[in-house]
């Protein structure tokens, strides 16, 4: 079960009117290395990995959806004024014929997400080097974002989103090393 | 330390249609070198980290874009 708390993990603030940078931002909310992606992959793959690692998975796939949820803030902020021109204008002429201004898991290109962009190997080495090739491809995409974004506020929060990423490719590399099981005899370099 | 970027010179042609950008980079975030996290790392204060998203400072790697960087931004 979840408890929810009210509020962002981080603050989102837009400075400046631009849906178009809303139609990109939409690649971390349905995209296959999106945030959707991450959250239902980590906290699917937790039934059959080893005990010893459960834990990370559901607290990572649960900060997975407080980042959702920051994402869906900037894509609403972003688009909630705009006029049908405005979105024609932004690109995203095809987005309002269908959805109006709601937002949906889809990726930059308009494609709908779909399961096959999450695997469950049930190997437990397999799935963890998913997980963090997973961690990577979504810091990589934080940083197209920022080079796509000239609005600081948006670029602020995504940065913040970036350095998890981080972390969470960290944590998900320690993972692989408690399951090797050889961690003391392990030098570090 | 370690760099958190590197670069490289792709080739460029002589007929390429565009301006060659000689010169390309990308990241390598600080945790590629780390291995298990060592005890006893230096940390950030709560409201340092809270911005920062992450309490430890060797993980911390903000990214910037070229505007930014231009415009004074830390050269990350
Ligand atoms: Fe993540």
């Amino acid at each position: 079960m979840w408890i929810y708390e009210k509020k962002l993990q981080y603050p989102v603030r837009v400075s400046t009117c631009n849906p178009t940078l809303a139609k990109y931002l939409i690649e971390q909310y349905g995209g296959a290395d999106g945030e959707l992606a991450a959250a239902l992959r980590y906290l699917n793959q937790r039934y059959t990995i080893p005990d010893k690692v459960i834990g990370l998975l559901t607290d990572i796939g649960t900060e997975e959806f407080a980042h959702l949820e920051m994402i869906a803030t900037m894509v609403y902020k972003l688009t909630k004024d705009a006029t049908p021109e405005q979105m024609k204008a932004a690109g995203l002429g095809d987005h309002y014929a269908n959805h109006d201004g709601a937002l949906f898991y889809q990726n930059a290109a308009g494609v709908p997400w779909t399961a096959s962009y999450i695997a469950a190997k049930g190997d437990p080495i397999a799935d963890l080097y998913e997980d963090i090739a997973a961690e990577e491809k979504a810091r990589a995409t934080y940083q197209w974002l920022i080079n796509l974004s000239d609005d600081p506020d948006i670029n602020d929060s995504l940065r913040f989103l970036r350095e998890r990423e981080i972390i969470h490719a960290q944590r998900f590399r320690e993972a692989v090393e408690i399951l090797k099981e050889e961690r003391d005899r392990q030098t570090i370099f | 330390m370690n760099t958190h970027q590197k670069t490289y010179h792709p080739y460029a042609s002589p007929f390429d249609p565009c301006k060659p950008l000689t010169e390309k980079t990308y990241s390598t975030p600080p945790h590629l070198y780390m291995g298990f996290q060592p005890p006893n790392l230096p940390q950030f204060t709560p409201a340092e980290a809270l911005r920062a998203g992450t309490l430890w400072k060797d993980f911390y790697d903000p990214y910037f874009n070229s505007f930014e960087r231009a415009k004074g931004g830390p050269q990350t």
